[in-house]
């Protein structure tokens, strides 16, 4: 939950991805966890019929994921910005068979960063994306995010494509240590 | 020749290995039924397609070190289904990671085959680690694969068989691992599946689920 820059009511947007990915029986729940993400992979892990896949890599997210597609399931894959740097070539297995993937990830090394090594994935993490063949929506504000995750999941899992969500810093807040 | 790296890997032992990988590979695929194929890069993609070009077959051309995950995930997709996940030991070794996340989920339907030549076969035959005391079958079974053996010759091959294509609901109880130590030969690559992605995505999710 997070209080919305307007100072207004706090915005569910974790809720609203949870909704989204319901909408479309994601059934496999791949990740290295985020604390961005850390809300959603509890809802997650509660939430039947949905499985979750803690992996050692991102770029192993890829692969089940078309792995599950082949099965006739779909599945969703969440990471934060350095873990995009591990999914390089791996990615070229979606865009070379069109899978669909979903991906969101939440930046870090973008805005108020403490921790210089994550900036340069954090920096690059939207340009390669977009070179491997990613739609990217970043997303700033937390109103608008399960509207993007609407959007990405259906040209994803309709195009087939790959989207990939981008939760900025805006949104989850900047980490630091001790808080 | 000299060494090439180090003390450690032995570079001529396989050279003499009795079992042979199309052999290997025509044995584990014979009367398939129901089983879904998924093929690491390189060799084992030739291997499987001159055993048939089976629609449901996923032949990886290229995602080097994926193959095991691709077959987690289409192993809890398809829990009434076996899942055969053949590759080679260099294309394991890339994504050794996919053993433990196997481990912690247990999908009993997954049996992961390595055929182990200790050489990155389609690169001029350069060693891989396993040529020397790298032991694959420890690492899955601390991973925790319910089942995992290194096999080194046809007696021990055949012994295994059953258990490698085992039918779901008989013995398998949670993912199985082999690595089967095959000759260090270069077999060609003979009959290519194609090279075309799509094909190969919607010719399986065809074959499988009736649709694209």
């Amino acid at each position: 939950m997070q209080t919305d820059r307007a100072g207004g009511e706090p915005e569910d947007w974790t809720g609203a991805i949870f909704s989204v990915l319901r909408d479309w029986d994601v059934a496999q729940v791949a990740y290295v966890p985020d604390a961005g993400h850390s809300d959603l992979i509890i809802r997650c892990d509660q939430a039947d019929g949905m499985r979750l896949v803690p992996l050692t890599t991102e770029e192993e997210g890829i692969a089940l994921l078309a792995g599950a597609w082949l099965g006739g399931q779909r599945g969703v894959l969440l990471m934060q910005s350095s873990g995009v740097g591990n999914c390089i070539n791996m990615l070229s297995l979606a865009r070379v068979c069109r899978f669909p993937l979903l991906s969101l990830v939440t930046m870090r090394g973008q805005w108020g960063e403490f921790n210089p090594w994550q900036v340069p994935m954090g920096q690059l993490t939207p340009k390669v994306l977009a070179d491997a063949d990613n739609l990217v929506f970043a997303v700033d504000d937390a109103r608008q995010i399960g509207a993007a995750v609407t959007g990405a999941a259906r040209m994803a899992f309709e195009g087939p494509a790959q989207a990939a969500v981008l939760i900025g810093q805006a949104v989850i807040g900047a980490k630091s240590f001790g808080k | 020749m000299d060494k090439m790296f180090n003390g450690t890997l032995d570079r001529d032992r396989a050279a003499d290995y009795p079992l042979r990988r199309r052999e290997v590979v025509a044995q584990l695929l014979a009367d398939r039924g129901d089983m879904l194929v998924v093929a690491g890069l390189g060799a084992p993609v030739w291997d499987c397609t001159a055993v048939e070009d089976h629609p449901l077959n996923f032949p990886l051309w290229g995602a080097m070190g994926g193959a095991a995950a691709l077959g987690l995930g289409l192993a809890m997709a398809q829990p009434g289904r076996r899942v055969l996940v053949i590759t080679g030991d260099g294309e394991m070794l890339m994504g050794l990671g996919a053993l433990t996340t196997i481990g912690a989920q247990q999908p009993d339907n997954l049996a992961v085959v390595v055929c182990d030549n200790e050489r990155y076969g389609e690169t001029g035959m350069q060693l891989t680690h396993t040529a020397g005391n790298l032991d694959l079958p420890a690492m899955a079974l601390a991973a925790g694969f319910a089942t995992a053996a290194k096999i080194s010759s046809d007696n021990e091959f055949k012994a295994a068989l059953p258990a490698i294509r085992t039918a779901l609901g008989r013995t398998a109880s949670g993912p199985g691992f082999w690595s089967i130590k095959i000759r260090a030969e270069e077999t060609g690559i003979g009959a290519m599946p194609p090279k075309d992605g799509v094909t190969l995505k919607d010719r399986f999710r065809s074959a499988l689920l009736g649709q694209k």
